[in-house]
């Protein structure tokens, strides 16, 4: 009974988000605003996609940059290499990062808390090495250049900065959607009782590894779908998307926003993304600055934004 | 159903925790396990539940050897637990609890397609809810119910999995004596009327004389007595190594 209006809620609230995102550029056009909401739709995906792991099952995962580097791999050189059209690119690109993360995951999920975390960093670190060595196929550490051909999806003019804007807003907003449906599934209260007490939610009859395994896959797949978008807009591919440090990025924007509130993530990527952009205008040092903001949260707050407004004002916010 | 442990055997390293135990356990029996600190009444769950392999030996349920099959399997099949230390799951409410493990229990913890809860999971959280009396406290996040309230969500989310057998590792553990009966005056109805097989930890010597109607001893391992309250009560043995003076005065 209570479920229906829950579901039409988020939609409702997507729906709108989407309308107000999509007005904008009729009203105003400011290149630097549709560059971040660009960034913004990769990113949010990206982080969410871990807190699914981090904030949901309890599992940090380290390494997660390296399904997003993976399928920005994976879809800009497809696009390079064959002809297949736009659509079909970014599937098969998600359907191997969906596959990596299942090959990967098979090997950490098992291991306890600190190894797993260690683990998937060491993976992500060989990950990160191939594609550095490997240059004839990759680039190096040049990255992948010679652009993305063939950007236009059903009449979309990709490489118009407009019409990427419109698209990566709505794959952003329907994957989040998507992700949203999974954290309230009865999968996603799963991986919530092995978060609160693993061995509890074992006696209830739920296969922990496999429970884990789906969640790590899941999870790599959405960031596999903010990787096509980071793609598309560097127009090719980079090592640094693969890299730890980005990885690192994923992990504080989960933290900023709040661990335990769907939006957290996209609220603390929005933040990492802004202060990025103002504090370069300002300041080489943005990774003192970036320090400082983290430790304001760590010791003044606690806890993410999200997480605090919830805390604070308990009916109200989402 | 009819749960049988015949020379059932666990060491951890050197020390054999339990040591070539057998015992039965007839349906519907209320029996209560004793014994000092350390006599591996906990290994001795925790080998029936299917939390540690056992090093030899079986355990029959209803004639089925369980011993080589997977805590959830053994879940299925009926055999229920609670833990000594309450075992919930602290950020969801009472009833997201259950639902929770009603939605484990009907297979469904891996479905993506609807929203939490599946249909009619709601139902079966809210009878377990009545059956243990923690219908008033439905929303109340389980991290903050008062300890006793705990120790019952705990036992509720073995019944939610509808248990042929309950094993319960002292379920009045940190409780203060009126409590204590209350909470033992509860186990005993939902044994009545789910038609449990029923074993469990206990200190209070009270509570066991009076509830139990078969008690099984254990001490280091191995079972050093078995009967009903009065044949323990003045068995020798049990006397020398447990029981002491207390039990002669009562």
């Amino acid at each position: 009974m209570k479920d229906r209006p829950a579901a039409l809620r988020d939609t409702a609230i997507a729906a709108i988000a989407l309308i107000v995102v999509l007005a904008i550029p009729l009203l105003h056009r400011s290149p630097a605003f549709e560059d971040f909401i660009i960034r913004l739709s990769a990113m949010a995906l990206f982080a969410t996609s871990l807190n699914l792991l981090v904030g949901n099952t309890g599992m940090v995962s380290f390494g997660h940059g390296m399904f997003y580097g993976f399928s920005a791999y994976a879809f800009a050189l497809t696009m390079q290499m064959t002809d297949l059209s736009l659509p079909v690119a970014a599937v098969l690109a998600i359907a191997i990062t969906t596959f990596a993360s299942l090959c990967v995951g098979a090997i950490c999920v098992r291991l306890s808390t600190d190894y797993f975390a260690f683990i998937t960093l060491a993976v992500q670190m060989l990950f990160y090495s191939v594609i550095i060595s490997w240059q004839s196929l990759t680039g190096g550490d040049q990255g992948l250049r010679g652009g993305i051909p063939r950007r236009e999806i059903f009449g979309f003019e990709l490489s118009s900065q407009l019409h990427l804007y419109q698209f990566c807003a709505v794959v952003a907003v329907l994957g989040l959607l998507a992700l949203r449906h999974i954290s309230q599934s009865p999968f996603g209260q799963t991986l919530r009782m092995i978060r609160d007490n693993e061995t509890r939610a074992s006696f209830v009859g739920v296969v922990l590894w496999r429970a884990r395994l789906w969640a790590f896959t899941i999870a790599g797949a959405f960031a596999g779908l903010g990787g096509v978008l980071a793609a598309l807009f560097v127009s090719g591919a980079y090592p640094e998307l693969a890299d730890w440090p980005n990885s690192g990025q994923a992990i504080f924007a989960v933290m900023l926003g709040g661990i335990n509130s769907f939006l957290g993530p996209v609220v603390g990527a929005a933040i990492l993304l802004a202060l990025n952009d103002v504090v370069n205008r300002f300041t080489e040092y943005y990774g003192l600055v970036l320090g400082i903001v983290i430790l304001a949260f760590a010791l003044g707050l606690r806890r993410g934004v999200l997480d605090f407004l919830r805390l604070a004002w308990p009916k109200g916010v989402k | 159903m009819k749960l049988e442990i015949n020379h059932l055997t666990k060491a951890f390293g050197g020390l054999k925790a339990i040591d070539d135990v057998s015992l039965a356990f007839p349906s519907g029996s209320l029996s209560a396990v004793i014994g000092p600190n350390g006599a591996g009444k906990s290994t001795f769950f925790n080998l029936i539940s299917g939390a540690f392999a056992a090093d030899a030996g079986e355990v029959l349920l209803e004639g089925q050897d369980i011993v080589g099959l997977s805590k959830a399997q053994r879940t299925r099949l009926g055999i229920g637990r609670a833990f000594q230390v309450a075992s919930c799951f602290p950020t969801m409410t009472v009833a997201e609890n259950l639902m929770a493990a009603v939605t484990a229990h009907v297979g469904r913890w891996g479905n993506l397609s609807r929203r939490f809860p599946p249909p009619g999971v709601r139902e079966r959280a809210e009878e377990v809810m009545e059956l243990v009396g923690l219908t008033k406290a439905r929303d109340v996040t389980a991290a903050i119910l008062s300890h006793g309230d705990q120790k019952l969500l705990d036992i509720a989310i073995a019944l939610a999995l509808e248990p042929k057998v309950l094993l319960l590792d002292e379920p009045t553990a940190g409780m203060g004596p009126e409590e204590r009966w209350r909470m033992i005056e509860r186990v005993r109805g939902l044994w009545e009327r789910r038609k449990l097989t029923l074993v469990f930890i206990e200190h209070d010597m009270d509570i066991v004389f009076q509830v139990a109607s078969t008690i099984r001893v254990l001490c280091y391992g191995r079972v050093l007595a078995e009967g009903t309250p009065s044949d323990i009560r003045n068995n020798q043995a049990v006397i020398d190594a447990y029981l002491g003076t207390e039990a002669q005065a009562t």
